[in-house]
């Protein structure tokens, strides 16, 4: 089964950028989730991390904050 | 032992390292991450060959092009220790990892200044932010706090009061910044300005409630609620790693001479944590490289 990737991010955010630059370079899908503007999917990163900082990944419930290259290839089953 | 090491790998750091690379020398890059105060950075548009470029998309230009060369790359490893050794130098990252190397480069660049007030620690990315571009649009419709008087503040304060309920700028001094940004913030009706206040605590227990000023004047203290604070009050250069070895300036600088020379033989610096005037990405670039050929010639006359 595919795996269910969300990426909470803010649109000014140069790391949220290249975070789903990332995704889309390796042609992974992913829920795309402006926390600037919408409000539940603040409230729902703001529960499972109880922090502020973006972007904020959620890869089948395992979560990550910042961009993380090395967590994202491991979770992802990418080639280094 | 090395030829040469870097530490910090900013601009300045992997401009070094691809200038040490191309003469052949055995280097090793050390650094906690790649991209340093640029990843941190929106919209550049004065490093020449890109009439715009986002911060990290440039610093994956530079990686990509120090990654084309073979040199020794460990990032992830902050350096707690420099200490000189007969026939170099020896640092010990945090992982307590020691790497030794015959000359070495300091170029660990310059970090947000913190506020040093109770609170701060705790809630830091629970409200508190260094990176009003990066985690501003989050506090959308809220009431938050810009601390600081100088054009990073003042940029702050200007992004927020178009999206934020109510902002308040808190600085310690007078405005510093440039006048045109000053009249732009000073015209908005969504902004308070208390000049000549210090922050005295950031409060809140999950996430940031408010925070607690006091005019230095009149003494008085005052609570302002707020769901976010962006701290915009300067940088500190990261030179603590050569305290007591070389000589800082009062800003902490490490003081070099327009070889990047420290004083100590064999020892270089460059960019943002220098003395350098103008802390620019393509200055902090070309002081690596100059620093990297330096390293180089001081390498070649130990040989001879």
């Amino acid at each position: 089964m595919a795996q269910q990737v969300k990426v909470y991010s803010v649109p000014t955010c140069p790391w949220c950028r290249r975070t789903k630059q990332f995704l889309d370079d390796n042609k992974i899908p992913y829920q795309d989730l402006n926390v600037a503007s919408d409000q539940d999917a603040r409230d729902e990163m703001v529960t499972k991390t109880e922090q502020l900082a973006v972007p904020v990944v959620d890869i089948d419930g395992d979560i990550s904050v910042g961009f993380d290259e090395k967590w994202l290839r491991q979770k992802l089953n990418l080639a280094k | 032992m090395y030829d040469l090491m870097i530490i910090g790998g900013g601009p300045s750091g992997m401009t070094a390292a691809v200038y040490a690379a191309r003469k052949r020398l055995n280097t090793l890059l050390l650094s906690k991450d790649l991209g340093g105060q640029v990843n941190w950075t929106l919209g550049i548009e004065n490093y020449m060959g890109y009439q715009f470029i986002e911060g990290p998309e440039l610093m994956q230009k530079f990686e990509e092009q120090v990654k084309k060369f073979p040199l020794d790359v460990k990032i992830g490893q902050g350096v707690s220790s420099l200490a000189q050794i007969s026939g170099g130098f020896e640092t010990r990252a945090d992982g307590g990892e020691t790497y030794q190397a015959k000359a070495a480069i300091i170029a660990t660049g310059k970090r947000p200044r913190p506020l040093n007030v109770p609170g701060e620690e705790k809630l830091r990315g629970r409200g508190l932010t260094y990176c009003a571009i990066c985690d501003g649009p989050l506090f959308a419709g809220m009431k938050v706090a810009v601390i600081g008087g100088g054009n990073s503040a003042l940029e702050a304060a200007d992004d927020m009061v178009k999206i934020a309920d109510h902002v308040y700028l808190v600085s310690l001094t007078p405005l510093t910044g440039d006048q045109i940004l000053i009249d732009k913030v000073k015209g908005a009706n969504n902004l308070t300005v208390f000049l000549e206040h210090e922050v005295l605590e950031i409060a809140g227990e999950k996430f940031v409630g408010g925070i607690r000023i006091r005019d230095l004047k009149s003494r008085q203290e005052r609570e302002l609620q707020v769901s976010g604070v962006f701290v915009e009050i300067g940088l500190i250069p990261n030179s603590e790693l050569t305290k007591g070895i070389i000589a800082v300036n009062r800003l902490g600088e490490i003081e070099v001479n327009c070889a990047n020379e420290t004083g100590m033989p064999g020892l270089f610096a460059a960019g943002d944590v220098t003395n350098v005037p103008e802390k620019q990405i393509v200055v902090a670039a070309g002081e690596g490289a100059k620093a990297a050929l330096q390293a180089h010639r001081y390498l070649q006359r130990l040989s001879e």
